[in-house]
Order: C-alpha cells, then sequence, then structure tokens
C-alpha cells in the first residue's frame, strides 16, 4: 500500500503482469503535480497583483453606463475622426511594406536549410525575436523621440514589428519546401541566390503575401493604438476622448475602426482565394 | 533523337506557358500607386536634435543601469515577477471562462442561432483593443495590476474562444457514437470521449495566450495597468535612457525565454507526447 503511494509520488511507471505472463508498464499521470504547480502559480499571482473580487462586484455596474455610452456612437465626430483614420491607414501601409521587403532576405538568411553556416543563422533568429517581444507601442514611443511627433515614426515602429512577425512565419515556410530544385539548380553552377530565386521563390510566394495581407491585418488594428503615444492616427483622439469621458465620440471611433478592419479582412479573404487559385 | 525531341518538348512547353507580364506589370503598379498615397506627405522629421537623441537613446540601451536589479518593490526582479503574475492569472481566468463561451459558439454543439449571439460577442471583444479595454475597466478597478488582470482575462477570452472553436468543430463525433454504443453515460463519454481530443489543443492555446499576454503586459502598463509596462513609460517620458535600456533588456530576454520554452513544449503537444 505505501509502496504503491510511493510509487504514485515518485511517477514510477506501473507494471501490470497480463494474462499471458507479459508484462507491460503504464506510465503515471503526471496531472496531480502540474495542478498542484497551477494552484500555486494562481495563489502568488493572485497575492502579487492584488486581484480583488469584492471590488470588482461592487464596482462592476460602472461596465455598463461606459459601454452603453460607447454602444450610442456620436455620428456628428465622424469629420473629425475622418482624417485620422486616413493617417493611420497610410502609416500601416507604408510600414506593412517596409518591414515585409525587409522581412524575405532576413527569413531566408535564417533558414536552416538554405544557410549553412550557424552562428549567423542563430545571430539573425535572435534579432528577429528581439525585434518581436516588444510591442510597436514602445517602438513608436522611442521613435518619436528622434523623428518627432510624426506619421514617419509610427511607420517605422510598426515597420520593426512587422519584420519580426513576418520573418518568423516565412523561415518556418521555406523549411518545409522541397528543395529538389534547388539542389539541383546548384549542382549546375548557380549561385545560392540565383538558385533560390529560381527554384524556391515560385514556392514560397503564396505564402509570403498570405503572410503580407496577415501582417497588414494586424497592422491596422495595431496602428489604431500606436497613436496613442503621440506618433498620429487614431490614438491620439482615443486617448483624448477617454480622457474627457467623451465614451459616445470613442464609439464613433470604434465603430469605423470595426468597418475598416472588417472591409480589409474581406478584401484580404478575396486576394488570399485569388493567391490560392494560382494568379 | 529522344534527346532533340525532349528539349523540344520542353521549349514547346516553355512558349504555351501563359504570358501574364501585362498582369504583373498591373499588380505592381497597383502596388505602387497603393504605397506612394500611403507615403505621400510624410515628413521624416529628422534634425540635428533626433539624431543626437538618438545617440543619447542608443547610449542608454547599451549602458542599462544596474542599480534597479534591487529585491525592492520598485526593482526589476518585482516589476517582472508582478508582470508575470498578471499574465499568469489573467491566462488562467481567460481559459476557464473561454470553455463554456467556446462551446456555446460551437455550430455542432448548440443551435446556429445561439453560437452566433456567441460568436458576436467574441468578435467585439475582440475588436476593440486591449489597450482600450485596459482604459474602459480603468474606471471598475482603478489603476494598478488589478486592472491589468481583468482587462487581459477579457481580451483572452475572446482569442482563446475562437481558437477553441476550430478545436471543437472539428471534434470525432464517432468516438462519441461508438462510446454510445458500448452503454456510457454522458460523464463517461465527456471523460474519455471528449476531453482526450481537446485538452492538448486547449492547453496550447492557453500556453500560446500566455505568450500574447506576457507581450501585452508591457503595452497596458502604458495606460497604468501594472507591472513592467509603467515605469517604462515613466522611464521613457523622463528621457532616462540608462533606465529604460535596464528595462527593455530585461523585457526582451524575458520574452525571448518564454517564447522559446512556449514553442517548445507546444511542439510536444501537437506531437502527442506529454
Amino acid at each position: 500500500m505505501i509502496k504503491n503511494i510511493l510509487d504514485r509520488i515518485l511517477l514510477r511507471p506501473q507494471v501490470i503482469t497480463l494474462e499471458n505472463g507479459h508484462e507491460v508498464t503504464r506510465p503515471r499521470s503526471k496531472a496531480p503535480y502540474l495542478l498542484l504547480l497551477l494552484v500555486i502559480g494562481v495563489y502568488i499571482s493572485v497575492r502579487t497583483t492584488g486581484f480583488d473580487i469584492a471590488m470588482f462586484v461592487r464596482r462592476f455596474n460602472q461596465l455598463p453606463v461606459i459601454l452603453g455610452r460607447i454602444f450610442q456612437p456620436n455620428f456628428g465626430f465622424f469629420s473629425t475622426v475622418w482624417p485620422r483614420l486616413v493617417e493611420t491607414i497610410k502609416m500601416s501601409i507604408v510600414g506593412t511594406v517596409l518591414g515585409c521587403i525587409l522581412a524575405l532576405p532576413l527569413s531566408i538568411v535564417s533558414s536552416s536549410n538554405i544557410m549553412r553556416h550557424r552562428v549567423v543563422l542563430w545571430i539573425v533568429r535572435v534579432l528577429i525575436s528581439i525585434t518581436r517581444s516588444l510591442p510597436a507601442v514602445v517602438y513608436a514611443y522611442l521613435f518619436s523621440f528622434v523623428f518627432g511627433m510624426t506619421t514617419f515614426a509610427g511607420s517605422l515602429a510598426i515597420a520593426v514589428f512587422t519584420v519580426g512577425i513576418v520573418a518568423k512565419m516565412m523561415y518556418e515556410n521555406i523549411e518545409t519546401i522541397d528543395l529538389g530544385a534547388f539542389e539541383a539548380m546548384r549542382s549546375f553552377g548557380g549561385t545560392t541566390l540565383q538558385s533560390f530565386w529560381t527554384a524556391c521563390m515560385p514556392q514560397i510566394l503564396p505564402q509570403y503575401l498570405d503572410n503580407c495581407l496577415y501582417s497588414f491585418e494586424l497592422n491596422i488594428r495595431q496602428s489604431a493604438i500606436l497613436g496613442y503615444c503621440g506618433v498620429g492616427g487614431l490614438g491620439v483622439l482615443i486617448r483624448a476622448r477617454i480622457s474627457v469621458r467623451a465614451y459616445e465620440d470613442a464609439g464613433m471611433i470604434f465603430l469605423l475602426i470595426f468597418v475598416v478592419v472588417f472591409a480589409i479582412d474581406l478584401i484580404n479573404d478575396r486576394i488570399r482565394s485569388k493567391i490560392i487559385r494560382g494568379h | 533523337m529522344a534527346e532533340i525531341h525532349a528539349q523540344e518538348n520542353i521549349l514547346e512547353k516553355l512558349y504555351s506557358e501563359p504570358k501574364n507580364l501585362w498582369k504583373r506589370l498591373l499588380i505592381l503598379a497597383v502596388l505602387l500607386v497603393i504605397v506612394g498615397w500611403g507615403a505621400y506627405g510624410f515628413e521624416i522629421g529628422l534634425d540635428e536634435n533626433g539624431v543626437n537623441m538618438a545617440k543619447s537613446i542608443f547610449n542608454g540601451l547599451t549602458h542599462p543601469e544596474t542599480e534597479l536589479f534591487n529585491l525592492g518593490p520598485k526593482g526589476i526582479p518585482y516589476l517582472i515577477l508582478e508582470t508575470i503574475a498578471i499574465a499568469f492569472l489573467s491566462t488562467v481566468i481567460g481559459t476557464i471562462l473561454a470553455i463554456p463561451v467556446s462551446f456555446l459558439s460551437s455550430t455542432n454543439i448548440v443551435p446556429r442561432p445561439v453560437a452566433l449571439i456567441f460568436r458576436a460577442i467574441v468578435l467585439f471583444i475582440r475588436t476593440i483593443p486591449s489597450l482600450v479595454w485596459a482604459l474602459i475597466w480603468v474606471r471598475v478597478t482603478s489603476t494598478g495590476p488589478f486592472c491589468g488582470v481583468v482587462t487581459q482575462s477579457v481580451c483572452s477570452i475572446g482569442m482563446i474562444s475562437k481558437m477553441n472553436v476550430t478545436a471543437i468543430e472539428n471534434l470525432d463525433t464517432g468516438v462519441l457514437e461508438a462510446l454510445d454504443a458500448c452503454g456510457a453515460n454522458t460523464f463517461e463519454k465527456i471523460r474519455v470521449g471528449v476531453l482526450p481530443q481537446l485538452s492538448a489543443s486547449f492547453v496550447s492555446t492557453a500556453i500560446y495566450r500566455f505568450d500574447i499576454n506576457l507581450k501585452d503586459a508591457t503595452l497596458l502598463g502604458i495606460v497604468g495597468a501594472g507591472g513592467i509596462g509603467s515605469p517604462l513609460n515613466d522611464a521613457i517620458g523622463n528621457m532616462r535612457w540608462n533606465r529604460v535600456g535596464a528595462f527593455l533588456i530585461v523585457l526582451i530576454v524575458m520574452v525571448v525565454i518564454i517564447e522559446f520554452v512556449s514553442t517548445r513544449i507546444r511542439a510536444r503537444l501537437a506531437q502527442g507526447r506529454r
């Protein structure tokens, strides 16, 4: 009995003897340990974050009030939002294009099946992870000191962030492609770049375009809040209207963001289905 | 003879390829026009001042302030703990709350109208950016890490439900029919028929979301939702670049490590190992 409990605690596999004399082992479940870890984690987190369910319940009635006002958008605010919206879209177009162009060479250099030099491979990969690990708002905030409160700072921030995500998605794609044609071209004496362009580009191009469209969607959402640090776009307005508790105006902004994001999703889906069909 | 024939075949094939040069040029032109429109009226406000600023930022990032690494409540270790705690707790809450929501928005579990209502709610949650959710919740919770937890829990529900719905709608119902035939009751059916099919993908989604929450926690700190974001924001605002450098380096290291670990775990889950 005690041995049994000890076995469970030490995760020794259970040995079952079958009727024909064979012995099979059955691994013990690690679930109790994982559950214990989870409970400890939750306990520490609750203590650290000052989690206060009583306050939440007491003041929850604030939320429907605010949401109710957001759901009554002030349509008169449209003329103020429109130029900012255009600015936001421009900002993310430029940022996405810059980022996607930069991401392609980086992703080639960081694919383990093309790049044979391990050290260079890992240096580039770490750089890519670094650009991805900070939110675009932080970059925007830093760039705003260098380039002033311009949309260019915002575009640059988006570009840096886009490089990170597109390059990562791309090197994962490149690592799964068929290298037969690439190797054949290499054996004919083509350079790495030539062979890659002719043999691999047609394979990864649809994926690349797809990833670019995906990052564009993401960036439209992101750039809406990017202006929170004042680099232009809708964020400036959101900050200004919410700080004076003009939730109806904010509601109008959200409505427009929603419409634009939805429209771009639709357009992208159209383009995507065309890419998949081959043209 | 055969060789010449093969060569002719290849050439024939080459010439019969559709000539879409014009189409390509057109697409390129459209792209250029869009980018041109986007870049039109851009001013690169880079002057002497900006260059100097860039130099001092770079200098600060490469010379981080080391005295921030103390164990006090303002030191970096505690801030990191707080950030991870916010991300962890909100992932747990979000995952738990997302389970009923995702079942209620799967068309193979509930009638279509009910599913559509819940999908609309999820869409609404996802449309409002997390930063804006934080600004709304701040009125309920006041500033501090608690606001971060509530905001990220809500945002997590949106994204986790969306991923879970895909997993639920791909459920293999053959297993359930087989269990029916064995005479299993509802509880047994869920325990051996549904849970093993869903657990790996649910856990994988939760870990992925933890990753995102950790990155977002920095963002939310900017509006005062606790974690390492608030002091980072103050440091940038006061142009104390050495301080900013210390925060950013720690943040990058933390995110890169956690991303590496979570990718490993998720790859193992996808392969079906524990």
